[in-house]
């Protein structure tokens, strides 16, 4: 436990100073004016989504990548479906933007015990 | 179990009442699809790979046909870019043989991608079959995308709900069941209620003397859940044929071997003509199991199914039909 908390604390800093460098370059202040949506991607490999829990922002595109040899859906088990894919051949991708904070749980139609959860704060 | 010839095998349950009242027995699996065998109401089964060598009494009985599997046409990568080959090779051992069955059954996975072009191309090269007439149940990846509206008008006709049907072959009653539609998150195959409350209708007149054979894509039984291959309701179906005596079971999805028997039900998957799967468990997903080219053929199963790799996968499911 003492051992990974450190690793985490240790790739933090990595993330603040990579902040504070971005903040001090000349591009900082253009960067903070585009509304570019974040993205996260989210591939399936092995018959499993990973990572299987994502948590993004409001307004975040996920975008999931099939890289299994065998087709693979992504859809919503809300009901109604908040999303639904068109089955994914090899390498094809699905994206969806996430407008609405809430928990959004999803699983591979063709192969339910594929599930995984997309959070929005 | 008793191999008694190097492709046949006959369950031999000693001390259990399972065949000394002639109940339908186990069949050996390999190749590319096996020739199912009724004598004296004992279904028996021989690989295809040798029959041809084998002795043609053993062969002919009161009813034979042909359970192929999982052809996945369209797919086209490792272990199998050309899974049309394999299953005119399956059909070139259908025509083969010396009895030639009377029907075919598909049991599902048809298609790779349920394209209409990959159903077409399988109606094509199952036209070369000398048995002509052909039962289907649909597999997972036949009904993408539109809940099996094409597969239905393909294949549904005469059938009820979502395509499961019933028909009877010299005193035999088939029941051809759809599991993989409607399936929920983190679930197994499933039959739904109206199907079941097809299924204790369908088997009411019957009398508990006929043999029966349930066949459907994802095994009805719990093979390896982890892994999504099993039926959710499987128990509550299979309960509705408790009074019969001989039950058979003939499930895809698994592209391998398995035997089971519990009390009067022996249930069987079949093997892929388009691909291996790994052994439940023994591999990070179940995903295509990559062979070379060569060896593609073995892998599909001609030697391998009918003694250890059957009895050991047997060993690995371990789990009761609920």
């Amino acid at each position: 436990m003492i051992k990974g908390s450190s690793v985490r604390s240790a790739g933090l800093s990595v993330v603040f100073a990579m902040i504070l460098l971005s903040a001090g370059s000349p591009n900082g202040a253009a960067n903070a004016q585009q509304v570019v949506p974040a993205t996260v991607e989210v591939k399936i490999d092995n018959f499993s989504f990973g990572p299987a829990t994502v948590t993004v922002a409001v307004g975040t595109m996920v975008t999931w990548t099939n890289r299994d040899d065998i087709p693979h859906t992504i859809v919503s088990t809300d009901d109604p479906k908040a999303f639904k894919s068109k089955v994914l051949d090899t390498d094809e991708k699905f994206s969806y933007t996430f407008a609405k904070p809430g928990t959004y749980p999803y699983f591979c139609s063709v192969h339910p015990k594929m599930t995984g959860t997309v959070v929005v704060k | 179990m008793r191999k008694t010839r190097q492709d046949e095998i006959l369950h031999d349950h000693n001390g259990d009442e399972i065949d000394r009242r002639g109940f339908l027995q186990c069949m050996a699996w390999a190749g590319t699809g096996a020739l199912c065998v009724m004598q004296g109401g004992v279904l028996k089964s021989f690989s295809m790979s040798r029959v041809a060598k084998m002795d043609a009494k053993k062969m002919t009985g009161e009813l034979s046909f042909v359970q192929i599997s999982d052809s996945h046409m369209g797919f086209n990568k490792p272990a199998n870019p050309d899974v049309g080959r394999t299953l005119k090779a399956a059909v070139d051992k259908i025509n083969g043989l010396i009895k030639p069955p009377e029907f075919l059954i598909h049991t599902g996975d048809i298609s790779h991608l349920s394209k209409p072009e990959e159903f077409d191309t399988v109606d094509q090269i199952l036209k070369g079959a000398s048995a002509k007439e052909v039962f289907y149940v649909p597999g997972e990846h036949d009904v993408l995308n539109d809940d099996g509206k094409q597969y239905l008008e393909r294949y549904g006709k005469g059938t009820k709900g979502a395509g499961w049907y019933s028909f009877d072959k010299k005193g035999v009653h088939f029941m051809g069941l759809v599991n993989v539609l409607n399936l929920k998150a983190g679930g197994l195959g499933t039959l739904g209620r109206e199907q079941l409350e097809w299924m204790e209708d369908d088997v009411k007149h019957l009398k508990s003397s006929t043999p029966i054979v349930v066949f459907a894509h994802i095994p009805l039984w719990s093979v390896y859940p982890e892994w999504g291959w099993g039926t959710e309701e499987s128990a509550q179906g299979l309960a509705y044929l408790k009074k019969f005596g001989s039950v058979t079971v003939l499930n895809g999805h698994i592209h391998q071997t398995m035997q089971k028997v519990e009390g009067n039900v022996t249930f069987h998957t079949a093997m892929s003509t388009a691909f291996p799967q790994p052994a439940p468990g023994k591999a990070a997903s179940p995903g295509p199991m990559k062979v070379p080219a060569e060896q593609l053929k073995s892998v599909l199963g001609i030697t391998e199914v009918n003694h250890v790799q059957g009895q050991h996968a047997l060993a690995v499911v371990d789990s009761t039909l609920g």
